[in-house]
This record gives C-alpha cells, sequence and structure tokens, in this order.
C-alpha cells in the first residue's frame, strides 16, 4: 500500500477528554434531533385530532324542541284498527303544524307560519309518524315530544350565527330569533344526542343526514376489495417467491409490480370506468366495482408486503423441512406459510386501510353520486366515507361544516380500528424461534 | 456432569463389528456454482455402521459434497453437480430418483439448530406424519418417544412434549433436530458441523450420541474440529481447495498421513 513505515504502537488512540466530550455531545445531539423529529409528528398529529375534534364534536349533538303534541285518533286512526300501514298514511304534518301554532297563538298570517315552521326540521312528520306507528298507545293522548329543530336553528344554537350581522345577511331573521329565545327562555330547547348521523344515509338538509350510507357503502366495498385481493395477492407472492424460475421474465414481472404500486389511483378509476363499467357494463356506482378497482390498485402493494414476509422466513426453517423428506409444496403449506402470515396479515390490513380512504378511483366510476338510501348489497348504489366527507366538504351549508369534520372522525375511528387489528393479529400469529 | 464423564470415558474409537458394506459412493463428484468449481473429482465410498468425518479447512469443499449427498443443493439455482453418487446400486442424481424421496433415506442436521417452531412432540411427528408412517395415533407416540430415546432426550423432555421446541438449549434443540432426523427412519444420516453452536458439555453428548446412532446408520459428518474428527468417526477425509486430498482410516489420517498437505493441516500449519 503505503512504503511508510508506521510503528503502530507509538500511536496511541486520542483518550483526551475533549474528544471524548465531544463525541458524546454529537450522540447528545443526534438523540435531539430525533426527539424534535418526534416532537413535531406529535405536535402536527395533535393539531390535526383537534382541528377536527373541535369542529366535529358539535355534529354529534343536534338542537331539540319540547313540544305537546297531541295524538288525534281522529286524525291518526279512525277507525281503531292500530295497523301501521293506516297509521303511515296518516296526515301528521297536519298533526305537527297544529301543535306547533299552538305554542305560538299569535302567528296568524300564513306567512309568518310557514317561518315559524321552518324553525323545526321538515322530519318531524316522520318522527310523529314513526311513534305512533311503533307504540300504538300514544294515539289519542297528548305527549311532550322533543322535536328535530332544523339545520338553521341548530346552528344559531351552537353559536355558528352571529346575532350581530344585519337581518339581511343572517340566515335566521328577527322574528324567528325571537321565537326561539322564547323558547329558550321557557327551557324548551335542548341539545340531544344526534342519533340520525348513525342511522340515516345523505340529505340536502343537514339535520337529515347521516353517515350510516356510506359507512355500509365502505364496508361492502372493502369486503369486494378482500375477497378478490388476499387470495390473489398470497398466491402471485408465494409463486413469485417460491416456485417461479429467476429469470428476465420475472424480473420484468417484479418491475411491474413495483411500478403499478407506483401509479396514481385515479388511473385505476379509469381503468375501472374504461373497462368495468363501458365494457362489462356492471352497475355504476355500485361497490362492486368500487372494490374490483380497489382490489387492483392494492393488489401490488399486497404482492409486495406477502413477499418480503415470505423472504422473511428464515432458510434454516425451509432446510429442516426439506431435511426430513418434505416435498416443496409441502415446505411452503406446513412452514414457510404460517411462518410468514402474521407479515401478510399485516400488509393486507395496511392495504386495505388505504383502500378505504381512497376517493380519487371512485369518483371515476360514480360512486361520487348523491344516495339517499343505506345500500343492501353490493350492486346497489352507493358512496363511502371519504366521498361523502368530500360531499359535504363541498356542500353549501353552514351545517354540513360540523358534519364533514364529524365524518372524518369516523374515518379515523376506522383507520385506526384496521391497524390496530393489524398489529394484534401480527401479535397473535407471530412466532418466534 | 456426570453425562460429560461417561462420554469421555466412553470407548469412542473401540472398533465394532465393522461390515464393509458400502453405502454411498461417489464417483468423479464436482460441483459448480456458476462459473465457479468449487469441488472436483471427488471419489469417496461410506461404508455401514461407519462414521466418517471430513475435515479441511474453510472453504475446501466439504459442506458442498455433504449437501450433494442428499440433493440439498438442488435448492441452489445456480448449483451444478457432476459425476455420479451410488447409494444402493442406485445413481441418486439420475432422472428416475425423487430427491423428495432420497431425502426421507438421507436424514440432515444442521450447522445451527434449526427446531421448528412448534411442540417438541410435532417437530419429530412431522416428519413420519408427511410419509404417512403413522397409520393409528398409538403409532406415532411410539415413533416420538423412540426417536426422543435414540437420541438420548426423552428423560429431559417427556413431561413438556407439548412446549415449543425452540425452548430448549442450544444442545438438547441439536438432540431434538437429530431425532427428527431419527424420526424418518432414514439410512444415512449426515451432519454438517453439528456441534459448532455447542458449548463443551452439549458437544461430548452430540458425540457420544453419534457412536451409539452408528449401530443402525451410515453417518458422515463434517467438522472443523480435529479431535471430535478423531474421536466419533471410523473413517476421515481431508478436503482441501475442492479436492479430495487424503482418506483413509481415521488412526492412520491422525498419526500417519501420505499427503504433505494433510500433515500440515492436522499439525495445524495450514487452515
Amino acid at each position: 500500500m503505503t512504503d511508510q513505515v508506521v510503528d503502530i504502537r507509538a500511536l496511541k488512540p486520542d483518550l483526551s477528554p475533549e474528544r471524548i466530550s465531544r463525541r458524546y455531545a454529537a450522540e447528545r445531539r443526534f438523540r435531539l434531533y430525533g426527539l424534535v423529529a418526534i416532537a413535531v409528528a406529535i405536535f402536527m398529529l395533535a393539531l390535526l385530532m383537534v382541528v377536527i375534534v373541535s369542529k366535529g364534536y358539535s355534529a354529534f349533538v343536534q338542537t331539540h324542541i319540547l313540544v305537546e303534541v297531541t295524538f288525534d285518533r281522529e286524525v291518526i286512526d279512525p277507525d281503531d284498527t292500530n295497523d301501521p300501514e293506516v297509521i303511515s298514511q296518516a296526515n301528521f304534518r297536519g298533526i305537527a303544524r297544529g301543535a306547533i301554532r299552538k305554542m305560538f297563538p299569535e302567528v296568524t298570517s300564513r306567512r309568518d307560519r310557514r317561518q315559524l315552521y321552518r324553525i323545526f326540521s321538515s322530519e318531524i312528520d316522520f318522527q310523529l309518524m314513526r311513534m305512533a306507528r311503533d307504540d300504538p298507545s300514544v294515539i289519542g293522548t297528548t305527549r311532550q315530544v322533543w322535536l328535530k329543530a332544523g339545520a338553521d336553528i341548530d346552528m344559531l344554537t351552537k353559536g355558528f350565527i352571529d346575532r350581530d350581522v344585519p337581518e339581511s345577511n343572517r340566515r335566521v331573521n328577527d322574528k324567528s330569533l325571537g321565537w326561539y329565545d322564547r323558547l329558550d327562555e321557557q327551557q324548551l330547547v335542548s341539545r340531544r344526542f344526534n342519533t340520525t348521523f348513525f342511522t340515516a344515509a345523505d340529505s340536502r338538509e343537514p339535520e337529515q343526514a347521516g353517515i350510516l350510507g356510506a359507512l355500509v357503502g365502505s364496508f361492502l366495498t372493502l369486503a369486494v376489495t378482500l375477497v378478490l385481493v388476499f387470495p390473489v395477492g398470497v398466491s402471485a407472492a408465494v409463486y413469485l417467491e417460491e416456485f417461479a424460475p429467476k429469470n428476465k421474465w420475472t424480473d420484468i414481472i417484479e418491475v411491474n409490480i413495483n411500478n403499478l404500486a407506483a401509479v396514481p389511483s385515479i388511473v385505476f378509476g379509469l381503468l375501472g370506468l374504461a373497462v368495468f363499467l363501458n365494457f362489462f357494463e356492471l352497475p355504476r356506482s355500485a361497490p362492486l366495482v368500487g372494490g374490483i378497482v380497489l382490489a387492483l390498485m392494492t393488489l401490488p402493494t399486497i404482492i409486495i408486503a406477502s413477499r418480503s414476509a415470505i423472504m422473511a422466513v428464515p432458510p434454516s426453517i425451509r432446510e429442516a423441512a426439506l431435511g426430513v423428506g418434505a416435498s416443496h409444496m409441502q415446505t411452503v403449506a406446513h412452514h414457510v406459510l404460517p411462518l410468514a402470515l402474521p407479515g401478510m396479515l399485516t400488509g393486507t390490513i395496511i392495504g386495505m386501510a388505504r383502500a378505504l380512504g381512497e376517493t380519487a378511483p371512485l369518483l371515476m366510476i360514480g360512486m361520487v353520486a348523491f344516495i339517499v338510501d343505506i345500500p343492501g348489497s353490493i350492486t346497489d348504489a352507493s358512496t363511502v366515507l371519504p366521498v361523502q366527507v368530500f360531499l359535504w366538504a363541498d356542500a353549501p351549508e353552514r351545517a354540513f361544516v360540523e358534519r364533514t369534520s364529524a365524518a372524518t372522525l369516523v374515518l379515523l375511528v376506522f383507520l385506526v380500528a384496521m391497524n390496530l387489528a393489524a398489529i394484534l393479529l401480527r401479535k397473535k400469529f407471530e412466532r418466534r424461534w | 456432569m456426570e453425562n460429560m464423564a461417561m462420554a469421555l470415558d466412553s470407548p469412542v474409537n473401540d472398533e465394532p463389528a465393522v461390515t464393509e458394506e458400502t453405502k454411498v459412493s461417489a464417483r468423479d463428484v464436482g460441483v459448480f456454482y456458476g462459473e465457479a468449481n468449487a469441488l472436483r473429482d471427488v471419489n469417496i465410498d461410506f461404508k455401514v455402521n461407519q462414521v466418517t468425518s471430513l475435515i479441511g479447512p474453510s472453504g475446501c469443499g466439504k459442506s458442498t459434497f455433504i449437501r450433494c449427498l442428499n440433493r440439498m443443493n438442488d435448492t441452489i439455482d445456480s448449483c451444478r453437480v457432476v459425476g455420479s453418487i451410488i447409494m444402493d446400486g442406485r445413481d441418486i442424481y439420475s432422472r428416475d430418483v425423487d430427491p423428495v424421496e432420497l431425502r426421507a433415506r438421507v436424514g440432515m442436521v444442521f450447522q445451527k439448530p434449526n427446531p421448528f417452531p412448534k411442540s417438541i412432540y410435532d417437530n419429530i411427528a412431522y416428519g413420519p406424519r408427511i410419509h404417512g408412517m403413522a397409520s393409528r395415533g398409538g403409532e406415532l407416540d411410539a415413533i416420538v418417544e423412540g426417536s426422543l430415546r435414540s437420541a438420548g432426550l426423552w428423560e429431559e423432555v417427556k413431561d413438556r412434549l407439548a412446549e415449543p421446541g425452540t425452548g430448549l438449549s442450544g444442545g438438547q434443540q441439536q438432540r431434538l433436530c437429530i431425532a427428527r432426523a431419527i424420526a424418518v427412519s432414514p439410512e444415512v444420516i449426515l451432519m454438517d458441523e453439528p456441534c459448532s453452536a455447542l458449548d463443551p458439555i452439549a458437544t461430548a453428548k452430540i458425540e457420544e450420541l453419534i457412536d451409539e446412532l452408528r449401530q443402525n446408520y451410515t453417518i458422515v459428518i463434517v467438522t472443523h474440529s480435529m479431535q471430535q474428527a478423531a474421536r466419533v468417526s471410523q473413517r476421515t477425509a481431508f478436503f482441501h481447495l475442492g479436492n479430495l486430498v487424503e482418506q483413509g482410516d481415521t488412526e492412520h489420517i491422525f498419526t500417519n498421513p501420505d499427503d504433505d498437505r494433510t500433515k500440515a493441516y492436522i499439525t495445524g500449519r495450514i487452515g
């Protein structure tokens, strides 16, 4: 190497206190960088959660007004049949309006009365009808009922409407404000848990809009995705990792799988539109098509995760199995797969979590539609959670702002639950050697 | 300690009834990894009821050679074996020999103990199960007990057969692997440095076990320890740089080797 002869014994290691303290300082600095990075990450996450929760929590309660309602047998069920068919045909709108008029006898003009009715949600007819249908004993009695308030009044009680704004620019005019204040003084206004949010599908009226339709849509879509992606992904990974010859073709396949994992998701949506909707003429807006598209999108991720899980199985276990005369197939099925399963499941669930949060490809296949029914099967028109968030974020009504955040919260809860499931599954199946 | 004393006292090189019947013979065996020639022109016979040890410095090809004997090298894509290895009159590399069947007849114990991450019972029972050796549950229990007894492990583990095999100590794990190999009743047992990861006490137990197993099997062992080769084997073959340099009775190799390289190795000058 060099001609220079060095006497190593003459070169003492530099153990001076300055040098050593410099080394410790470098270590402390490195730890500090790490701490700062984690602190920033936690701060961002906390900020996100604070913003979403503070904007969204009010959507979980809804303003209700206590009204004395007379369930007049003559109007509802004159023949005393208690038949749900008859009851559901009755004029509950009249009953509700009569009850409201009784609270404000001084309001007489048609215009004022129409305005008065708008304090309440247009859904109160159904609310009363359901009460009478589910429990016919209320018919013929007078009851105190908490009726749902309209979205504007709801916003007013939650403090989102500024009373100082000139009347012409305000959603609630002075007259309505007066009526509301009177109700409030009589302690007839209350905020109660918003069950509608968890039991209804989308609606034009914010107080009638719920998340259940999107939730069921997401569930059906992910079910289709999982059924398609897990067997295909695992089989592909096992074949490529264990059985495929290592040659040019498998290299090309590998490169393409890695490329597909990086393709923007909207491209898969275009593919779904062109192939599944236009060519195969599958139903539009259906979880079936959404599931297929998301399966195509997550497949590369799951193949890659499964392959690395298989690769992580120590070769000594393979050798042990081959050594006692197990065939290649038996080695894979009895030893490699069980050991790789936790990794595969984790990869699959993380892929599914990504699919749960995916919006763009679903826009292309029509899952962005306004759908007021809760889907009953994978061919019904439906939407999914992130698309619902997108739709509500786009809606002009003030009351949809809090619902957007609340829907985001529901989505986040599901994502956390899925990731938790991934961790628990991994813990359960993990075997150490 | 008692066991170790026993192992050291046992007359390891005491010549038993040696039948000079050849079990496996290698003829002109060579191994290539891609273009690299890892092993050349190996000719050697392995005899029934004898322990043959393969010694030599690292990288000399002895592990490569032992893995040819049960076609374990088949799993390496770039590996190519030439020449012929005859076992009971048939070339194990001929087309009609199934490597899976071969590996049931030629058991193997690896350098690092590699029990399956399953119970002790399942570790032993796995081989018999996949080969359909036990038709009733009781037979399987008998195979497990017999194999563990042969491997000298039964007394230590009989009360915890359901516990994972990976929870045993290193020496016990290696004996478990030997029991697993025995369980499929092989004719030949290959051991690739079986004691290199073990302490002297565990090593002594394995060596004692090897000598007992010799009564029933043909054993080939790769070892780095010349003392071990001298203790356990009747015949020794010395490999160097991919060549089989010298083979013969262990006593002869260690006391009066013919080749200078062998002499240099056993006296510690190379390797």
